[in-house]
Order: C-alpha cells, then structure tokens, then sequence
C-alpha cells in the first residue's frame, strides 16, 4: 500500500470512528436526558405504577443503567470486529 | 450525633468482626504491596503498573476506583430516606461511563504516558499546557480527597466508634504505604480486592434482603410503597427545578471524562484494545452495583426503618451497614463496616498517585526539567510527591472536620467537566486547537466552576448562611462546560498556531494506530523539526 493510499485509509478510519463514537454518545445522552426531563416535568407518569411495586419510573431508571451498558457492549462489538479488522489492514 | 447511645444497634462499638476484617484486608494489602514495591523500579511502573494490567483487572480496578463510600453508603441512605430519588444519582453517575468508553479512553491509551495533560499537550507547548493541566487535575483531586477524608472520617467515627482525627490519620497512613511503595501496581490491586470485596458484599445483602421477599425485587418495592405512601417509588423534592437537574446531569456524565484518577487508570493496560475492554466490563460491574444499591436502599427502609436510620445519622449513610446488622447480625455488620473502610482506602489512593502524577510528571519533568530529568530522580520526585500529598490529604481531613462537603464531590466532577474535559476533547478531535485555545479553555473551566460555585446556595446559603445567592443553580456545569468549549473554540481560532495543526496528522496516526509507528513521512519529519520546543511523549512500553 502506498503511504497516500494508506494516510486516505487512516483518514476514512478516523472519520468512522468519530461517527460511531458520536452517534453512541447521542443515543447515551437521549436516554439519560430523557430520563431525567420526565422526572422534571411529568413526575405522575414516573409515579404511576405498571404493577404493584413496579412504578414507571423505577423501570425507566433500571433501563436506562442496562442501555448504557449495552451501548458500551454495541461498540466494542463495533471495534474489536470492523474497526479492529481495518487498523490490522493499515498496519500491514 | 453519639453512636455509642443509639440503642438496639453495636453500630459504633467496637466490632471484633470488623477489626479482624479491617485488619485483614489491612494486612492482605500490605502484602501486596511489599511484593508490588519490589516490581516498582521504575516511572513507568510507578504510574502505570508497566502497563501490565490486563483488560479484566482493569475493569475491576476502574470500578474500585470509582465506586467511592458516598456511592455506596450515599446512595443507599438516599434511597432508604427518599426511595425512587436515589436513582436518579444512581442513573448520574453511571451514564459517564459510556462517554468515556467512546470518547475518551482509546485515544487516551495511545497519545499519553501517565496523565491527561500528555494528551492536551502532545501538538502544543508543553509548558503553559502542562501548567493549566495540572491546575485542573490538582483543583479536581484536592476537592474530591477532602470528600473522601471528611467522610472516612465521620464514617468510620459512626462505624468503629474511633475518633475522627484517628480515623483520618489511620486511612492517610495506610494509604501513603500503599501509594509510596508500590506506586500504581499496589493501588490497582487494592482496587482490584476493594471491587471485589464490595460487589461481594453488597450482593450478599441484597439476595439476605430479597430471601425474605421471595427474591422479587417488586414485593420489595411494594411494601415500601406500603409503609411509606406511593410517593416513594415518584420522583419527590430532590428534582425541583429542571434546570438544576440537567446541570448537575451534565456534569456528572462528562464529569467522570475528567477524573484525572479514572483517566489515568487507561495508561495500566497494554493497548488500546485492552483499555475499550476495560471500561466495558467497569461499566457493566458500576451499573450492577447501583442496582444491587437500589435493593438495598429499599431494604433498608422497609426492614430497618427510616427513623433507626436518621437516629443514627442525620444523611441516612448508616442504611447499608445498619441493614447488614438487621440481615445477618454483629457478623456481617464488621464485614460491611470493614469493606466501607476498604472502599474509602482504594479511592484515595488513586486519587493520589493521579495528584502525585500531575505534581512529578507534568510540573517536574515537562515545565521545571524540559524533559531531561533521569529516570531515578523522576521516580523519586513521584514518590516525594505521593507523600506530599497523602500528609495533605489527612491535614485537609482534619480542618474540614464538621464542614458539609457533601457538596464538595460535585464540585469535583463539574470542574473536571468544564476544565478537563473540553480541552481533552478537542486536542483529540478538532485539528485547529492551539495552545492559547487549550489554556484559555482549562483556566476558563476552572476558575468559572469554582467562581459559581462559590457564588451559590450551596456555598452563600447553606455555608455561609446567607438569604440569597447570585448564582441560582446548586450545580454551574450548565454554564461552566459549554462556555470552556467556546473560548477554547474561539481563542484558537483567533490565535492560529501553525505548527499544532501541522502535527495533527501525527496525533491522528498515533491515535488509531497506537505508539509503535510505522515510518510515516510527513509527521516524522515535522515531528523531527519541533522536537526541540516540543519533546513528543517517549513511546510507552506498549
């Protein structure tokens, strides 16, 4: 691979890797703020309970924590595959 | 508040389970870093553990970093006095971790040594960067010790029945052992052991708590909705005001970005793999303790009652422990007491050497010595500053002794929003960032965090019992954050520096492709030309 070729690669490598990151971290800031403007503004729909116990915002909350995690999981499924597979590719 | 008078708890007496336990996890601590001691002969494995941490220790390690005692005992109290409420911290804390995952902690791995400011200052000049770095690590850490030392302090008075000047004297001292003789390789191990110590535990009280629910969480719930009104599984008072509470989310999600301590932990594992895994698996242990947190919150409020709690401690922080007592007798409560001890040991000991770092690393060896000190005099200058440091840490514990600094953690995370973070962000990902633009952007963060803070009613009404306050918000990040992004924004681009984005080529190559670089022309060659004024940061063992 020539080194122009190889920096054109490493450039579109970035730029995907900047995306992904920026569009995990919305989807991470969508959920939490979420959370948190409807326990500002509709705090009857966070009180109201789904069953005996189980009020919706007690969910929401243990949903939220469980999303975070799965989206850290999503990227390193994301890395350690395509992006990991194309850095081996440039460091060829 | 005399523990010792509170009847029908051994809370606050001496606990012959809680000193064995105490004592043994002194002792097993000790002995990892006699051995750890022997292993540290050098900077790279005083900060950095020689970057032989694997991804899965790490991860661990993160967790007992972070997991501090005001999570712990803090949440579940809030719980137990507020129910639904404490997850809304809960929640706060955690979703930090994602943005560090995606943003931070590869790039991090690749471009820096031992601190933060190796990666603000990569392209740019070392010296005004280094100092406004490590203002900003200093400022963060000095606030969040005081936290944890004021509250090791009243926690193991209430806990132990010790004084608090013993107390704090006791936690500083085992804590400058760990951290001076065996530096990070030490410090990841007590964190290692802490994590596990206080997954186990909390884990143990929340499957005592749900046994007698027959293990469903909802039965649990319900009955506190019973006995204390629907309204405790609602959001209540802690979210008044919308706009205090996406502040004080603001700074806790990108807060966490900006822990000199949790950032410099990426620096222990081989690659930059090994870091993306790490925080994974750190994520996945923190959000299963916040929700293990939640039972025993519930649990505590339902089988102890709001009112033992608040007869012991007026903050609810005796929840856990208290419960752990109710479940499973004097026994289990020295085990819990003694792993909220551990908890405290592990945090300020990162929070340390993270200071000791930005002391030695940054200030010694980039601004006074231009990189030229020798190694055995950057590791001596490491662990003179870690003493430094851990002698500060118990006489700021003593002077702060009877202040409310709960609000003194908040404080740390929203300046290590506003100061570190921006700048760290767009040294990574924006090619035109400047010297000027990095500073400004550090300083702005800084001292307009602790500015608003000092002008609001935490400080002007609750301290200073004043009427009102010029600044309405409890928690500035609102404001701080995205006023650091813009001057760094704007300095910069009023200021351009041709030589930072010349080099940007090479901090992207690094980037990605870690430190083992492959001749690249173009960036070994401006490289080569700035080497003088710039020292590029020595390729780490990776």
């Amino acid at each position: 691979m020539s080194s122009k070729s190889q920096e054109d690669a490493l450039e579109a490598l970035a730029a995907s890797r900047w995306r992904v990151a920026a569009v995990l971290t919305v989807a991470t800031l969508v959920a939490y703020f979420g959370f948190i403007l409807l326990v500002a503004f509709n705090k009857p729909l966070m009180g109201h309970q789904i069953a005996p116990g189980l009020s919706v915002g007690i969910l929401l909350g243990a949903v939220v924590i469980v999303t975070a995690w799965a989206l850290t999981g999503i990227y390193m499924i994301w890395a350690n595959g395509k992006y990991d597979r194309a850095l081996s590719q440039l460091r060829r | 508040m005399n523990p010792t008078s509170t009847p029908g708890t051994q809370l606050g007496q001496p606990n012959s389970t809680a000193i064995f336990f105490f004592l043994l996890f002194v002792g097993v601590t000790l002995g990892i870093t006699y051995w750890a001691a022997r292993k540290t002969k050098t900077t790279s494995e005083f900060f950095a553990a020689g970057g032989g941490v694997s991804a899965l220790q790490n991860g661990f390690a993160l967790a007992g970093d972070y997991m501090s005692a005001a999570s712990f005992l803090g949440i579940a109290g809030l719980v137990a006095m507020s129910g639904f409420d404490g997850l809304i911290y809960s929640v706060g804390w955690l979703v930090g971790w994602p943005v560090v995952t995606f943003l931070i902690a590869e790039p991090l791995r690749n471009l820096g040594k031992y601190t933060f400011a190796d990666v603000v200052a990569y392209r740019l000049k070392q010296t005004p960067v280094r100092l406004a770095a490590a203002l900003g690590t200093l400022t963060v850490v000095s606030f969040y010790l005081i936290a944890q030392m004021v509250g090791a302090g009243n926690l193991i008075h209430l806990l132990f029945g010790l004084s608090y000047e013993v107390a704090v004297v006791i936690v500083g001292a085992v804590m400058i052992l760990y951290v001076l003789f065996g530096g990070m390789i030490a410090t990841t191990w007590v964190q290692i052991v802490k994590a596990v110590l206080l997954l186990a535990g909390a884990s143990a009280l929340a499957g005592a708590v749900l046994y007698k629910f027959g293990f469903n969480p909802l039965a649990l719930f319900n009955e506190a909705a019973t006995q204390y009104g629907a309204q405790t599984l609602a959001p209540g008072a802690l979210v008044s005001n919308p706009l205090e509470t996406i502040s004080l989310g603001l700074a806790l999600m990108f807060g966490t970005a900006g822990l000199p301590h949790i950032l410099m932990r990426f620096y222990t594992v081989p690659n930059a793999k090994a870091a993306r895994s790490s925080v994974f698996y750190a994520t996945g242990l923190i959000g299963y303790f916040y929700l293990v947190t939640f039972i025993l919150g519930f649990g505590a409020s339902v089988l102890v009652g709001r009112q033992a709690i608040t007869s012991v401690d007026k903050g609810g922080n005796m929840a856990a422990p208290m419960l752990a007592e109710v479940v499973g007798g004097t026994g289990f409560l020295g085990f819990i007491s003694a792993v909220a001890f551990a908890t405290i040991l592990a945090v300020v000991a990162g929070l340390t050497l993270s200071g000791a770092a930005a002391l030695s690393h940054d200030l010694w060896s980039s601004v006074v010595r231009k990189g030229e000190a020798p190694e055995h005099e950057q590791l001596k200058v490491a662990r003179l500053a870690s003493l430094f440091l851990g002698v500060l840490a118990v006489v700021l514990g003593v002077a702060f002794k009877g202040q409310n600094v709960a609000f003194m953690v908040g404080l740390a995370f929203a300046i290590a929003a506003s100061a570190n973070f921006p700048a760290l962000l767009l040294s990574m990902a924006w090619k035109k960032f400047t010297t000027y633009g990095a500073v400004s952007s550090m300083l702005t963060g800084s001292f307009s965090a602790v500015l608003l803070i000092f002008l609001s009613p935490t400080v002007q009404v609750d301290l200073l019992k004043n009427t009102s306050a010029l600044f309405p918000l409890k928690n500035p990040g609102i404001i701080t954050m995205p006023l650091a992004f813009v001057v760094g924004v704007l300095v910069s681009l009023l200021f351009p520096e041709r030589e930072s984005s010349e080099r940007f080529a090479e901090v992207k190559h690094r980037m990605h492709m870690g430190a083992v670089q492959p001749p690249v022309p173009v960036a070994a060659k401006v490289a080569a030309a700035t080497s003088k004024a710039t020292p590029p940061p020595t390729p780490s063992k990776a």
